[in-house]
């Protein structure tokens, strides 16, 4: 299972290595959008400093979501997706891997550029560093809630679309609690409990997602 | 591995019906039929990848559901696509889809494999610059790493090769019957293979009138 389980993930992270562009792309979303609301709100630092947990975890959400979406279909075209069906192990092991290499290749970036944009929005320190901690425990929630949104409508017409549909009301507890923690330090007060909570969530979507998304590709592939 | 009055159907449409197959140790068995007959579908129902209409598939007297894991690891499917990725080298793809069953295949084996194609020089070509032939060469290299599986399940396995391509893969044919696995191919082609003679089954014979 190890075996099946690294392949993936270094298939994958060499696949992104020599795709420098199209995995740059959702990170490249992601610092535009969230450039554009300063411009659009105007520059007083108190109405920044509001709105920048929301706005950060909006355009993680949706840069996650413009990612996932090929996730599974280029292996789907190419007949690498029956391929990995077919291994001796369960699919529940590529599941698993796939949403791992999405992360590392999508998710990471998002966490590492998330201080550098709360500058445009005047965060303190504590509070950049709230919205880092809520990302590392947010972003692979929704890496693994996207999987599963991209299996569930591989090879439909649409996919695209009702992949944000599915996903998006999915990860709103994320989002609740991830933007929750940097008001929360904003404002001088604990965020323990919402990091608690992030925490829970996560494990209870690995737990649950890979073996979710291994269902859904199955029907997917038949 | 059996197949007992195995009926397939594509979407809502019915392609086939009281499909009866014994795969036998050493047999080759070539699935012919008109375009459109289901020669695919059967292909993947035999493989697992996809569920009945009507009958089963049963690998030792149990069914595939029953026995999914144990199946899939004396079963070789290489389907029209040839799972190739783009942006690896043929090395580096063959590789992968050697570790994906189990044991990973060292430098040596997979030169050995390509060498058998006729396309060791290659390896480290990436499978953008291959032609279609050589593609399919690569994927049926697979077909010539060590530790075989003993079933394989073949679509079109002789689509783009030349000559040289279709001598290779009789070879591997052959020499899979001779230590005893079994082989299930389609191909729309003459097959000129005579060591052994391939059984023909052919679909036509079970379709369901549209």
């Amino acid at each position: 299972m190890r075996a099946l389980f690294l392949a993936v993930l270094l298939r994958d992270l060499r696949l992104a290595a020599r795709r420098r562009i199209d995995a740059l792309l959702p990170l490249v979303f992601f610092v535009v959008a969230i450039s554009l609301f300063p411009l659009g709100v105007g520059p007083e630092p108190q109405t920044l400093r509001h709105i920048a947990p929301g706005v950060v975890w909006v355009c993680a959400l949706l840069a996650t979501m413009l990612s996932v979406q090929h996730l599974y279909a280029g292996d789907q075209a190419d007949g690498s997706l029956e391929q990995l069906l077919l291994a001796p192990q369960p699919a529940v092991i590529v599941a698993a891997a796939k949403c791992v290499a999405h992360w590392l290749v999508n998710g990471w970036p998002l966490i590492v550029a998330a201080p550098l944009v709360g500058l445009l929005f005047d965060l303190s320190g504590p509070a950049l560093q709230s919205l880092v901690l809520s990302l590392l425990l947010g972003t692979p929630v929704l890496s693994l809630l996207g999987g599963l949104g991209a299996a569930l409508t591989l090879g439909l017409r649409s996919g695209g679309m009702l992949l944000i549909l599915i996903v998006l009301p999915l990860a709103m507890p994320a989002l609740i609690f991830g933007a929750g923690a940097v008001v929360a330090v904003d404002a001088g007060e604990s965020a323990a409990g919402h990091y608690s909570l992030l925490g829970a969530l996560l494990i209870a979507t690995a737990l649950g997602a890979p073996l979710a998304t291994a269902a859904a590709l199955r029907i997917s592939t038949e | 591995m059996s197949a007992v009055a195995l009926g397939g159907q594509r979407g809502e449409r019915p392609l086939f019906r009281a499909v009866e197959l014994a795969l036998r140790p050493g047999q080759l068995v070539w699935l012919r039929g008109r375009n459109g007959r289901g020669k695919t579908s059967l292909l993947r129902l035999l493989a697992g990848l996809a569920t009945p209409a009507q009958g089963a598939v049963t690998c030792d007297g149990q069914t595939l559901r029953k026995v999914g894991a144990q199946w899939r690891l004396h079963l070789l499917y290489i389907a029209h696509a040839n799972a190739l990725k783009e942006d690896l080298t043929v090395g580096e793809s063959l590789h992968f889809l050697g570790t994906l069953h189990g044991r990973k295949p060292s430098a040596a084996e997979i030169t050995a494999a390509l060498t058998l194609l006729g396309i060791a020089h290659l390896r480290h070509a990436p499978v953008r610059t291959l032609s279609q032939g050589q593609r399919r060469r690569s994927a049926l290299a697979r077909l010539a790493l060590p530790h075989p599986r003993s079933v394989w399940l073949l679509d079109e396995p002789f689509d783009a090769l030349d000559d040289e391509g279709v001598q290779a893969l009789h070879k591997l044919l052959s020499e899979q019957s001779r230590r005893g696995g079994s082989v299930l191919f389609t191909s729309h082609q003459a097959v000129a293979l005579r060591e052994p003679e391939p059984q023909v089954l052919n679909l036509d014979d079970f379709a369901i009138a549209a």
